[in-house]
């Protein structure tokens, strides 16, 4: 099978759907001829016009509410928001506006589209280039997020989310747009709510989201090796709506979990995931159910901090070896 | 008020009507408040009718309008029934939103309203979204968005007045400036002057006596007809006044502005009084007709006010509906 980048996928994904519906365009800062700072929407404007590849000034909280109101008029926007740190600029219209127009209305609006955003650090981009704000908007009713972990992931679940008719966040690793993954040429969607399974294992369950995925296979990989561990690795894909079940049988069969995510530990996704697993699985564990999140401070600058504020696969394998050998572990 | 036009005579009656349909659905949202019979608060139009009517009388029923917390002036003008609004004022089953919106998110999408709002300015986007929509998608609706003096001071409002500038947008940003943004007068809060925010962006500005329905409808018409044929976008600022408080707990106003002058547009500045005056002055109505109106209305919201009261509640299992809308198959 042919390989491509995750930008590429992207792309793909973005004028593939456009090409199937003309309601669909894009808007948000440089995307047109210079598409994107990482380059992802190249070539799309010469194929689709300024018309439906929209520069817009840099005015996040405004484009960000023309896409609200495009959405529920009948077009099915997708907002290009250069970095995921912009979000807190246009909390009051996803968060107050499209995720609650729906609900508010009855049902009788809907806001069906798609933010695309970017998550991670270790870009050297300091703490307002930096942020993995998922967890965030998690918290949010009405919004489903959507967090690929390859090239491949990032073509399906980019088409399933412009299909659908609910505003979605699509949150992209940053440091993978040139990672190259295998990706079919013929045409694929991979629904929400469906976890992956990428490896099978017998005596600890790593999830682990996005940025994170690679971090598990890699632990995964060294765990085997060097310890005779078998981890069985869990993307989950989309966090809303979540695959709880997939999660679950996983735990309940090796009685050991460690979830992993580039969001700040505290109140976010590894809290929320744990928790189910304390909730819904806990006869069935022999250890406590870890954590393994971004340190909570703002992502510094300096490389050698900001090394230090990120889950790694050696902290993933440390952390797993005390787990199977039962050892009691410094919480957080 | 300028000579009628005596075959525009059915015309002249329906705005009459929808004004008064506004401030009786007024009067009995008030009562019902004071009776402890709805929950929560709601901010009242009463004073305002003539910019609501106005504007909304130069639409088409495919245009658009996005609203504010003060919004059932809009939701009446663009349409709505009083037996919709009523149910979803109580949070009742029937109402226009199933009773999940409430006063401050009453939207009637069959009508071309997007939905009152709760954020001051927050619908600025939605507004000129729905314009961006309408021009890509070629529908020829124009849209209306409705906000007050107070939104002036939100941001979001001059980013996307800027982005409409740009793109020809077909939207008409209608600033109802009834002088006080919750408790505080609009020279405390806004400097220099309200349209120069506008015409910054280079888009045409007009100032309108919000009190006269003819001169609001005159200017609207054209501006709409303009707006639809790609002259977008435009922004009117609407002299008026809000006659209760910020909302129906604003009892106490002396603190922010004096009786007299309350009296004053009351009495003096009344768009329904002075347009009433008018229609009997040019011989389109009687002071009979002219009362038989208002009986008639006030027949209708009582009606539909004791059906609203009688109305049920929704099933608890709606409260997990309609967090996310089913992807169509």
């Amino acid at each position: 099978m042919r390989q491509i980048t995750l930008a590429k996928a992207v792309n793909e994904a973005i004028a593939e759907e456009m090409r199937r519906d003309p309601t669909i365009f894009l808007m948000g800062e440089d995307v047109a001829e210079a598409g994107t700072p990482f380059k992802v929407l190249s070539g799309l404007v010469e194929e689709f016009g300024r018309e439906r590849i929209i520069d817009t000034p840099i005015s996040e909280p405004g484009f960000m509410g023309i896409a609200v109101g495009a959405a529920m008029t009948g077009s099915r926007p997708i907002v290009d928001l250069m970095f995921g740190d912009f979000l807190f600029l246009v909390m009051d219209q996803l968060c107050n506006q499209a995720a609650k127009t729906h609900y508010m209305s009855g049902g009788k609006l809907k806001a069906p589209l798609v933010l695309r955003t970017n998550l991670g650090a270790t870009r050297r981009s300091a703490a307002q280039h930096s942020q993995s704000l998922h967890g965030l908007l998690a918290h949010i009713p009405g919004l489903k997020i959507a967090l690929p972990s390859s090239a491949y992931e990032a073509k399906g679940l980019m088409k399933t989310a412009i299909r659908d008719d609910n505003p979605v966040v699509i949150f992209e690793d940053k440091l993978m747009y040139n990672d190259k993954a295998p990706v079919p040429e013929e045409e694929y969607l991979i629904p929400f709510g469906v976890a992956n399974i990428l490896r099978e294992g017998r005596d600890i369950t790593l999830i682990a989201t996005s940025s994170m995925v690679q971090v598990a296979q890699k632990a995964a990989e060294m765990l085997a090796a060097e310890s005779g561990i078998s981890a069985e690795v869990i993307d989950p894909r989309t966090i809303v709506p979540l695959d709880e079940e997939t999660i679950l049988k996983s735990v309940r069969k090796t009685g050991r979990a460690i979830v992993i995510d580039e969001g700040h530990q505290s109140f976010g996704v590894t809290a929320e995931i744990a928790s189910r697993i304390n909730e819904k699985a806990f006869y069935y564990l022999d250890a406590p159910v870890q954590r393994i999140g971004a340190m909570d401070v703002p992502v510094p600058f300096s490389p050698v901090l900001e090394d230090l504020t990120v889950p790694t696969p050696q902290i993933v394998v440390e952390r797993a070896r005390r787990s199977v050998k039962g050892e009691l572990f410094d919480a957080a | 008020m300028s000579p009628a036009n005596k075959t525009n005579s059915e015309d002249y009656l329906r705005a009459y009507r929808q004004m008064v349909r506004i401030r009786v659905f007024e009067d009995n949202a008030n009562q019902l408040y004071l009776s402890a019979k709805m929950p929560g608060l709601t901010h009242m139009y009463t004073g305002q009718e003539a910019v609501a009517v106005g504007i909304c009388e130069a639409l088409e029923v495919s245009d658009k309008i996005t609203s504010t917390h003060r919004g059932h002036g809009h939701c009446v003008a663009k349409g709505a029934e009083f037996k919709e609004m009523f149910c979803e004022l109580l949070g009742k089953a029937e109402g226009y939103c199933r009773g999940k919106g409430g006063s401050m998110h009453i939207a009637d999408q069959a009508h071309g309203n997007l939905g009152a709002n709760a954020i001051v300015g927050g619908s600025a986007g939605i507004a000129t979204g729905a314009a961006l929509s309408a021009k890509r998608l070629g529908t020829k609706d124009v849209t209306v968005c409705f906000f007050g003096d107070g939104a002036l001071g939100q941001g979001l409002l001059y980013e996307v007045m800027n982005m409409a500038a740009l793109w020809k947008l077909p939207v008409i940003y209608a600033c109802e400036n009834n002088l006080y943004g919750e408790y505080t007068k609009v020279e405390e809060m806004a400097a220099g002057a309200l349209t120069a925010r506008a015409a910054a962006f280079g888009i045409e500005t007009h100032v309108v006596d919000g009190q006269d329905v003819l001169a609001v409808n005159r200017l609207t018409r054209d501006l709409v007809e303009r707006a639809r044929n790609g002259e977008g976008p435009f922004f009117v600022q609407l002299d008026t006044y809000r006659y209760y408080g910020h909302h129906v707990g604003d009892i106490n106003r002396e603190y922010y502005r004096s009786k007299e002058e309350e009296t004053f547009w009351k009495t003096k500045r009344d768009p329904i009084a002075n347009f009433g005056a008018w229609l009997t002055g040019e011989k389109i109505a009687t002071e009979d007709e002219l009362k038989a109106i208002n009986e008639a209305v006030r027949a209708d919201a009582e009606a539909a006010v004791a059906y609203a009261l009688a109305a049920p509640y929704p099933d608890a299992a709606e409260v997990r509906l309609h967090v996310y809308a089913d992807n169509a198959a």
